[in-house]
């Protein structure tokens, strides 16, 4: 660490000179803030490439009939759009871009507990997205059996399934080490004075994921090396013909799927409850709620497997007991979303671009968690079972909460990460085009399900036009607004106003050391005597 | 950057990375469990082809593994570093003898044609299919985890060549410990499981 004997201000993590130079000082740094940046810009490339994917699907469904492509080069597209949104963009999302940069300067900690488990954190998802990528380029091309991979096509299919699998299960591997990795540096690293209930909540959302990425992923790793034994071995594990059961696999495939959903969401809640307070500038309302509820989702959510297989095939007091499950974890999520508007109560709200996206995420958020009740309910799911309704609800899930949250924390974080301001006027046009887009794009599939349109399929009845007229337009607008977003951001990045220390008035940690913070984050580790979100001084 | 050194942290880090491995093994005695209980007889009869004399040596030698290299922590700590370091090569000797049992008694199945993919095996029930097929993945992917174990331990001896390892830092030995008391413990599942329950 550079001296400061000169009363010069040390240099910044983006300007400190290592052993290495240039591109290595970046692919080979333990420091937690250029390995966050390191995901950021591999998350945001296959962000774009997913993106490309799914236009072209839209496209294909902008008319029934054969508008672009056929049913194969389709089935593969859907399943590369999955894979790759799944597995390289939305689980390690937020944790891996924000939970690196802020979570440690959050708790008042130099870095993560293990610097060097991190970068090879990075460097096996790297070698997972190889992995994927190979079988594009290899055998019998990308696979197409759905991002779910279900037994027996998976193992039937002439398409080249070992890469994309085994791509899945070392991108499993990479996850669980960062979940690791944040639960022991959040257990040991926080600074003196920081006791559990005064520690903010984006730490307290990575807990909670961490330990479903721990106790979770290594049950779809071992799931995916049955399907790798299957293929290649013959080992009959969900295999008919060998005695072997395919719901099982449908079961252990969601045992972790299904968590594998809050693994994108709580973070994207932790990072919500960080903006909002902060822009009311007043303390969040009801703060240990808030935390009981991220446990509590961290721990139902491995209970609700089932809900995903009610067409499957299991006994009815299975059926009753995971739909009641079901709607037990709706509870808390709930409770989160009255915590954070009644911190809006009263409150004399600044309004700026990481504002409109926090509240845009709980509309996004409200729309897929109620439509999430009409899944969980037996009798109407059946209905709606596997069809444009199941898309829709998805992704404004898993799109609308962590997409919309991912990109309200780039907007709320971006001052501190590259010490410069993004144009505001472009960023909220930005936002304003995203918006109306994405409800254009996915609200239409909530009628086109109910009215019967089947999801997974290149063509449609005629009847189903309109609707997907509409959806297939507004996926070019959402995609337009993406572009006003990212080219502003990269602009701001490059030659933006610098920023303040603190341009939010925020009071966690990360605002007290300056932007873009140095390498060791503090001069000296700061002792905590406040609670997190204390507007009163 | 200077050198920050949490021997509490490394620890948890190791007991957290076994709770994954405990889970990754988890969903295959799910799946074990599930057949076993859709096919009984065929399961009772495909397990007395298994040699439970061998089991039984093998799972006598990793446990006594166990205790050398538990012993081998203590030693360390108490400073005695030569005898931990023999200690350790008899903890590895101890891998090698459970390796060279397996690799006779995997060639004595592969010989009766008891092993996936084979017609002879395919010609049977499916019961039997499963059990065989259950039966070389979970040994298997044991017996990879014996051979990570055994690699992490002549790391450790490495480390402490090096003097990287020693009296007063004693932490990643004891990780390795920890390791290998798990590929042990999953053993002491897996040879009931297959070899006892009839």
């Amino acid at each position: 660490m550079p001296e400061n004997t000169h009363g010069h201000p040390e240099p910044s993590y983006l300007e400190y000179q290592g052993k290495h130079k240039g591109l290595k000082a970046w692919i080979f740094s333990t420091d937690h803030k250029r390995i966050g940046l390191l995901y950021l810009y591999t998350i945001l490339t296959f962000f774009g490439i997913g993106l490309l994917i799914g236009l072209l699907m839209k496209l294909e469904l902008i008319a029934p009939g054969q508008t672009i492509m056929g049913p194969d080069t389709y089935n593969r597209f859907f399943t590369l759009h999955g894979v790759i949104m799944i597995f390289v963009v939305v689980i390690p999302g937020l944790p891996a871009v924000f939970g690196n940069f802020v979570m440690p300067i959050q708790i008042g900690a130099p870095d993560v507990a293990f610097p060097r488990l991190n970068l090879l954190s990075w460097w096996i998802y790297i070698l997972g997205i190889l992995l994927v990528l190979s079988s594009l380029l290899t055998g019998g091309g990308a696979p197409d059996t759905g991002w779910t991979f279900y037994a027996p096509y998976s193992f039937e299919t002439g398409t080249n399934m070992l890469p994309a699998v085994l791509g899945a299960f070392t991108l499993g591997f990479s996850s669980i080490l960062t979940g690791l990795n944040f639960i022991v540096t959040i257990h040991r690293m926080r600074a003196p004075g920081m006791s559990w209930f005064k520690m903010p909540l984006f730490p307290w959302a990575l807990y909670g994921t961490g330990w479903i990425q721990l106790l979770a992923t290594p049950v779809v790793g071992i799931t995916l090396l049955m399907i790798v034994a299957e293929r290649t071995l013959g080992i009959g594990f969900f295999d008919p013909d060998l005695g072997g059961d395919p719901i099982l696999y449908q079961h252990l495939f969601w045992i972790y799927s299904h968590p594998a959903v809050y693994i994108m969401i709580l973070p994207a809640m932790g990072a919500i409850s960080e903006i909002l307070p902060a822009f009311a500038r007043k303390t969040i309302f009801g703060y240990r709620a808030i935390v009981i509820s991220t446990l509590m989702i961290a721990f139902v959510g491995y209970f609700v497997w089932g809900h995903h297989m009610f067409t499957s095939g299991m006994s009815g007091t299975a059926l009753y007991t995971f739909s009641l499950l079901t709607f037990i974890v709706a509870i808390p999520s709930a409770i989160k979303v009255f915590n954070w508007i009644s911190t809006l109560h009263k409150a004399s709200i600044n309004v700026q671009t990481p504002f409109y996206w926090a509240i845009s995420f709980i509309f996004v958020f409200m729309v897929g968690g109620l439509t999430g009740l009409i899944l969980g309910s037996l009798a109407t799911d059946v209905h709606v079972h596997d069809t444009a309704f199941v898309v829709g609800h998805f992704h404004y899930i898993v799109f609308g909460g962590t997409g919309f949250a991912f990109l309200g924390a780039m907007h709320y974080w971006f001052p501190k990460i590259y010490g410069r301001m993004y144009n505001a006027r472009r960023a909220n046009l930005g936002w304003l085009i995203f918006f109306i887009g994405f409800n254009a794009l996915y609200s239409p599939m909530f009628y086109l399900g109910v009215a019967g349109m089947a999801r997974r399929y290149y063509d449609y009845l005629p009847e189903f036009h309109s609707g997907n007229i509409i959806s297939s337009i507004g996926a070019y607008v959402m995609a337009t607004g993406l572009v006003i977003i990212v080219v502003n951001l990269i602009l701001g990045a490059r030659r933006g106003e610098k920023a303040e220390a603190n341009p939010w008035g925020g009071k966690t940690l990360e605002w007290s050391v300056p932007s873009p913070p140095p390498l060791e984050n503090f001069e000296k580790i700061p002792v905590v005597t406040r609670e997190p979100y204390d507007y009163s001084a | 950057m200077h050198e920050h050194r949490d021997d509490t942290a490394s620890k948890i880090g190791m007991w957290l990375f076994i709770f994954t491995e405990i889970l990754l093994f988890g969903g295959l005695f799910i799946v074990y469990a599930v057949y076993r209980y859709r096919n009984p007889v065929a399961f009772h009869l495909a397990g007395e082809e298994l040699n439970v004399i061998i089991g039984a040596i093998n799972t006598v030698v990793l446990l006594v593994s166990s205790a050398t290299i538990a012993m081998a922590i203590t030693a360390m700590q108490q400073g005695k570093r030569r005898l931990s370091v023999r200690l350790l090569w008899v903890t590895i000797l101890l891998a090698a003898v459970f390796m060279v049992n397996k690799y006779f008694e995997w060639g004595a199945k592969f010989e009766h044609g008891l092993y996936p993919g084979s017609d002879f095996l395919y010609s049977l029930s499916q019961g039997d299919v499963l059990f065989f097929g259950l039966y070389f993945a979970m040994t298997g992917l044991h017996a990879l985890h014996i051979i990570v174990g055994a690699v992490f331990i002549l790391f450790v001896i490495a480390y402490i060549r090096k003097g990287k390892v020693h009296e007063t830092r004693w932490q990643l030995l004891e990780n390795a410990g920890l390791y290998w008391h798990l590929v042990d413990l999953i053993w002491i599942f897996l040879f009931p499981l297959f070899y006892l329950i009839h």
